[in-house]
């Protein structure tokens, strides 16, 4: 796989410097959480990132560090920076949201700590160049108001959003005007000192809390591997869940105690703070202070605040704070963890946030686009059912609990109308995420979360919080992204992205039926000789691609320079079946999907056809059409369509790649098929890569005619048959520390293999057939031993030797003895040939001398034409009756050899 | 080797000769299939093996089963199906597709065929397929949606698989051996062909695609274990409603002598029950039991030769034309000949020979001979018969001396010197 250390298509490189910095007894101590200075190519500016931990490699024998990467203007393409709307702080800096730039470093390249401070603070005067200003985000594409759960810490701090009911409808107009920008915010902002006192405290915190830490550690796996995300996460929340009793012990204690909500947070951030304790409290006194003053903007929120409320606050409500809010965290890699920056709301421009979620989702997409999406008619419908749940907040002042979800809410109103989801949805996001827990077997400490009738009295325990907002979190990036989906299919033109059309359900019309669903689940493999086969079966798709790196690096390097280029070409692979052409080509394709993924190449579309899987030649042009576009139509105008669609510019058209497989079936005799294949890559806005696969190396100059030899080029490449040792390394790559053959079997294989044909798949069916043959030989499977020399003996007779001898030897008398007469008359005439008359006479000397009773002629023709059905013989047409010719399809010395076996 | 059958006082003998009858007569006629295949133990377990990794375990998987005609693939086959469709998991989990190459004779029917025993047809809706590339992209699109462990296991049965690989392109097989090679929908495809060379015939594609699996059905029964056969082929059930009657064989040695015949001849069970079939329809509530005589008998329908058969039924001058083309066959050594020169030789031996023959005229001639063509004792050698004058097409015979012989032996009333005239030939002076 080719990492690029790209950060948005600047390429940069690192140099690994000297300044040894480690994380405990080096100059400067960095730890998890701080901000800290990233060696690159310019030395005034240095990279800013976040830390958020290290690790260290396979090997141990490099540091690296995770870091969530924040942009300088400067790193900003210049055409984008018009879109920030206004001067930009030369110590600004911007949370990048985008994927294409690899968030792991090596630790050796930092260079230092940075003063880092949250947004709500107007610029100072340029002065200290070590504190920087995060306000907005940048994902690439469009800056958007930083959301603050991407600075928060924890999950719990996270202050939960209000749910619209406690919230009457005149709040967001009066909201709106107050969120205009930071400078202007109406809600009274903590005082800036003890704001960077309190980011750096807890900045410099040693550790995390174990729950979130694992969730970004997930998260940036599972962007930076194709592993499956699921199993991480269960593998990451087990481990959250063994790590955090301490936590637990401390939450016990908590409800009792009287406690500002700073406070709480603080504990839930990190058990090991004690000492710390005291700022933190100190702290908490001036936050809760604001947080008052907040609350009384609207009274009825203030109505909601009872300092019943406050004292016991209850955890639960974080875990549905969570669930609400997870939409808008949703979309990044990682949350970052700064606590006071949770409790601080951003400034908010309500533009933004009334398209929708701007930091949602992983497709990147600016807000425009989502206000088309049904979710903000959600959040009018709404406001227009707030008088029910009216009756629901003045609940809820009686209820604590509830009240102090509301004065939590209250806190950053701004961001109500849309990072809250409705109710309803939660309900059925619950459902979701019960059932991905299913999945994921963590029902056992997640279960008691769930059901929603109990959301306001129940107070589970941490390590449930923990765990449930891990997998709400995640529930909700599921759901998100099906959110997404739909609303794609419903305004398809609105939402390029790629993935998302994928989505996109086709109409009844084109509905493809699949094969009904067994009702039984397939049996996995039990034994190591069952796992063995399950590997070996040629369907299996392999880790890698053993053997063929110099052709995957030559195919790649091909269709990667077309995709960056934006231009076309062909290019023809010949090899002999089974040496892995289409495999190749398949395994370039998914990696060069990837890199896609990740924004190092421009998207690009993928389209395979098979000769071999349609009915004539010009079936090309449909399925090309097809999977390009989804449309119908017969084949001369699907023809047309394509000139046109290739023919013409089109602002904004992605490359596409086809393979065409088995290129030789799309032979026509005007071969007008085959010139279109290759001519359309010439055209200028074309942007088309052809691929073409066929068997033989000279095809080009064999079938085609002169003008489409010529557009096909001269970018050929040739698949060799496997060596034995290639064939070898493809089973042990496969097997993949499966102990199931011995060594000298497997040589066996492969070389009688790579003296036949080099055909992986011949040497893949004959290992399998190996396995069976291993376990039937003993008579318990389960104490079958390693597949041996014999067995693959056996296996490799059973497939390469023919079978005449044994069928000649198996044959009737009368059939033997026709056999013999056959050759008796070809002896006789010195010829190979010789009619059913002829070789008659033989027989019935033959059966004379043998003493057997003669057949009659209609006998013979009966046992002549039995032969033939075998094809030991070689017959005429039977209406030619006693005149038909007659051949022999074996050797004479086989059927000699065989007949004198039978004798002895 | 006879069957005798006791009368029984509850049961009239003609109700247990029906009884008899009915259950022997779905024995030979394949109507049921056998309790378990006799003498390919081995090949049964290896295709159950393989059926039920493919329906259990979802591995998709090809094979061919090899024999000769009659050898029992189908039988076979059949048995593996019947025994796995009895286990509980499978039970529901296959979908069986049987196709024969003798019917779906090109791909488009074929496909067609598939569909609808997939029961995918109305998936769609009302959709109707209209073009046969519709049809294909259509199951291809099916089956590649599926995956190895949640769509159910197809089993394409291939009947007279080596037709198949006459299709055009070998498009279906193609697609099933690409499919059975590739993460799509588990599949088994089992190909029934009775050619030994049938790989020969696959492209280098599709046979790259073939996991090279053949099972060869090869029988290699002694005597003595095909004679044990027919004994069980003729044994009545245990459960047979009348207890009295019960089987005995009687070494009667011109029995073995008949079954020994046949079985140089051919081993397979096939004729075996059409002789046993013609033995056991002469059996009747006068007759009650099988007698040597009627396996001799039937031995002697089976084996008896069709064209002498034919040459009995023949008149008197349709067969001396016959004795005139053999020994026109004989003087040119098997060049063809034509009317005229049979009519010649006729000719000869009526003038010097015949006492019992009148002549006949030439267009009665003529029509004899024209019969003999139709009967396909005689053969036209050129193709075209349009330009050449009837008189002067090349013909050939298709009947051996020995042949004519024997049907003149046996021709009642035939003249002597006709008789003579057929050991020697009239000599030119």
């Amino acid at each position: 796989m080719v990492r690029y250390f790209t950060r948005l298509r600047m390429r940069r490189i690192y140099k690994w410097v000297s300044t040894y910095v480690e994380g405990q007894e080096a100059v400067t101590t960095v730890t998890p959480g701080q901000y800290i200075l990233i060696e690159g190519n310019d030395d005034e500016y240095p990279f800013v990132a976040k830390l958020l931990k290290f690790f260290g490699d396979e090997s141990h024998k490099q540091k690296k560090a995770l870091v969530q990467w924040f942009l300088r203007l400067s790193e900003v393409p210049q055409n984008k920076k018009l879109l920030l709307g206004r001067s930009p702080h030369p110590q600004e800096i911007f949370y990048y949201l985008g994927r294409a730039c690899d968030n792991e470093i090596n630790a050796e390249s930092i260079l230092g700590t940075v003063q880092h401070v949250p947004e709500d603070t107007p610029f100072p005067e340029p002065g200290t160049k070590d504190t920087l200003y995060v306000k907005l985000s940048w994902d690439t594409k469009a800056f958007n108001v930083l959301d603050p759960v991407l600075m928060q810490d924890t999950p719990a701090s996270t202050p939960p959003k209000p749910a619209l009911p406690l919230f009457p409808p005149c709040a967001s107009p009066t909201a709106t005007p107050v969120s205009r920008g930071p400078v202007r915010r109406a809600l009274p902002t903590p005082d800036p000192t003890v704001m960077r006192r309190a980011g750096s405290v807890s900045d410099t915190r040693a550790t995390m809390s174990a729950g979130k830490r694992s969730t970004l550690e997930a998260e940036s796996i599972h962007s930076a591997s194709k592993l499956s995300a699921s199993k991480i996460l269960s593998a990451k929340r087990r481990g959250s869940a063994a790590d955090t009793p301490g936590v637990r012990k401390k939450l016990q204690l908590s409800p009792g105690k009287k406690m500002t909500r700073a406070d709480v947070l603080c504990e839930l951030l990190d058990e090991e703070m004690e000492s710390e304790k005291v700022i933190s409290l100190k702290l908490s006194s001036s936050v809760s202070h604001s947080l008052q003053h907040g609350c009384s903007l609207s009274p009825m929120r203030s109505g909601c605040k009872t300092p019943n409320g406050q004292r016991r606050f209850p955890w639960k409500l974080s875990s549905i704070s969570l669930d609400r809010l997870s939409p808008t965290a949703l979309g990044e890699q990682d949350l970052s963890s700064d606590l006071l920056l949770a409790v601080i709301p951003l400034a908010l421009e309500d533009e933004v946030f009334e398209a929708g979620l701007p930091t949602d989702a992983g497709s990147a997409n600016t807000p425009k686009k989502r206000q088309a999406t049904p979710r903000r008619n959600y959040v009018r419908e709404q406001k227009a059912t707030t008088p029910s749940r009216r009756k629901e907040s003045a609940m809820a002042i009686r209820k604590p609990a509830l009240g102090v979800l509301a004065e939590e809410d209250s806190e950053d109103s701004p961001m109500q109308p849309i990072a809250l989801t409705p109710r309803s949805k939660r309900k059925s996001a619950q459902l979701v995420s019960l059932r991905i827990r299913k999945q994921l077997n963590l029902l056992d400490n997640t279960q008691k979360l769930i059901s929603d009738g109990d959301d306001d009295c129940f107070v589970p325990s941490k390590k449930d919080l923990q765990s449930s907002s891990d997998s709400e979190e995640e529930t909700m990036v599921r759901k998100t992204r099906g959110r997404n989906g739909k609303a794609s299919a419903r305004t398809p033109c609105k939402t390029p992205s790629k993935k998302v059309c994928m989505v996109t359900p086709s109409t009844p019309r084109h509905a493809t039926p699949s094969i009904p669903s067994r009702t039984v689940p397939a049996r996995q493999p039990g034994n190591i000789l069952e796992e063995a086969r399950a590997r070996l079966h040629v369907s299996s798709v392999p880790e890698s691609l053993p053997c063929r790196e110099q052709e995957f690096q030559d195919i790649y390097n091909f269709v990667e320079s077309k995709v960056m280029d934006g231009t076309g070409g062909c290019m023809y692979i010949s090899g002999v079946p089974g040496t892995g052409k289409t495999a190749t080509i398949h395994e370039v394709i998914r990696c060069l999907q990837h890199a896609s993924d990740m924004d190092e190449i421009p998207t690009f579309r993928f389209i395979e056809i098979n000769g071999m899987k349609m009915t004539d030649p010009h079936q090309a042009y449909v399925q090309i059409l097809q999977k390009l576009t989804d449309q119908k139509v017969t084949a001369d105008h699907a023809a047309a369509l394509l000139e046109k669609r290739f023919s013409n510019p089109a602002p904004k058209k992605e490359t596409t790649v086809l393979l065409v497989d088995e290129l030789d079936l799309l032979w026509t005799r005007k071969q007008n098929v085959m010139y279109n294949l290759f001519d359309w890559p010439t055209r200028r806005h074309a942007r088309l890569v052809v691929l073409t696969i066929a068997n033989t190396m000279d095809l080009p100059e064999r079938i085609m005619i002169n003008r489409v030899a010529s557009r096909l080029g001269l970018t050929r490449m040739s698949f060799q048959p496997y060596s034995f040792k290639q064939l070898q390394q493809i089973i042990t790559s496969r097997l993949n520390k499966v102990k199931a053959f011995e060594e000298d079997a497997l040589q066996l294989v492969s070389r009688k293999v790579a003296a036949l044909s080099g055909d992986a798949r011949r040497c893949l069916d004959i290992c399998r057939r190996a396995t069976e043959i291993c376990e039937h030989s003993t008579s318990h499977p389960s104490s079958a031993g390693l597949v041996r020399m014999n067995h693959v003996m056996e296996a490799l007779d059973e497939m390469f030797s023919s079978s005449y001898i044994t069928a000649i030897r198996c044959a009737s008398l009368q059939e033997q003895l026709f056999l013999r007469a056959v050759i008796a008359e070809f002896r006789r005439l010195g010829l190979e040939e010789a009619t059913f008359q002829q070789v008659f006479v033989q027989h019935r000397a033959l059966s004379r001398v043998e003493g057997l009773q003669p057949i009659s002629v209609s006998e013979g023709l009966a046992v002549c034409q039995r032969l033939g059905a075998c094809r030991l013989l070689l017959l005429e047409a039977s209406r030619l009756d006693m005149l038909q010719r007659v051949r022999l399809n074996v050797s004479q010395d086989d059927v000699l050899y065989a007949l004198k076996a039978v004798r002895d | 080797m006879s069957k005798r059958k006791v009368k029984e006082t509850h049961m009239p003998v003609g109700e247990c000769i029906s009884q008899v009858q009915m259950i022997l007569r779905e024995r030979f006629c394949h109507q049921r299939l056998p309790e378990k295949p006799v003498g390919m133990e081995s090949q049964h377990k290896h295709l159950l093996e393989l059926l039920r990794r493919t329906a259990v375990h979802g591995e998709s998987n090809s094979v061919l089963i090899v024999g000769p005609r009659g050898s029992g693939k189908t039988m076979l086959l059949n048995c593996v199906l019947r025994e796995l469709l009895e286990v509980k998991d499978v039970n529901k989990n296959v979908l069986p597709v049987h196709l024969n190459g003798l019917l779906q004779t090109d791909d488009r029917i074929a496909l067609k065929e598939i569909t609808r025993q997939l029961n995918l047809e109305n998936v769609v809706g009302d959709k109707v397929f209209g073009s046969f590339a519709e049809n294909l992209a259509f199951l291809l699109e099916a089956l590649k949606k599926g995956d190895r462990s949640s769509s159910r296991p197809v089993l394409f049965i291939l009947d007279e698989f080596d037709l198949f690989a006459h299709h055009k392109n070998q498009t279906l097989l193609y697609n099933l051996l690409d499919v059975s090679q590739s993460a799509q929908a588990p599949v088994a495809v089992i190909g029934l062909t009775c050619r030994l060379d049938v790989l020969e015939l696959l492209e280098k594609r599709v046979k790259s695609r073939f996991s090279h699996r053949q099972i060869h059905l090869l029988s290699s029964l002694s005597f003595i274990q095909y004679l044990d056969n027919v004994r069980s082929q003729l044994s009545l059930p245990q459960d047979f409603p009348d207890t009295n009657f019960y089987d005995e064989w009687n070494d009667d040695q011109s029995v073995v002598d008949v079954l020994q015949r046949h079985y140089n001849s051919s081993k397979d069970f096939r004729s075996l029950h059409l002789l046993l079939m013609l033995a056991l329809s002469r059996v009747s509530a006068s007759k009650p039991a099988i007698k040597p005589t009627d396996l001799l008998e039937a031995s002697r329908v089976c084996m008896v030769d069709s064209k002498a058969n034919i040459l009995h039924g023949l008149s008197i001058l349709e067969l001396c034309l016959i004795i005139a083309m053999k020994h026109l066959n004989d003087i040119y050594e098997g060049e063809p000949f034509n009317f005229q020169m049979v009519h010649n030789e006729f000719k000869k031996f009526l003038q010097r020979k015949s006492h019992s023959i009148h002549n006949f005229d030439k267009p009665v001639v003529i029509k004899a001979f024209e019969h003999l063509q139709q009967l396909e004792l005689i053969k036209s050698m050129d193709s075209s018969t349009a330009k050449i004058q009837k008189e002067y097409q090349l013909m050939k015979l298709l009947l051996d001396h020995s042949q004519i012989m024997e049907a003149l032996q046996k021709y009642p009333q035939c003249p002597t010197d006709v008789k003579q005239w057929a050991i020697v030939p009239v000599l030119e002076t």
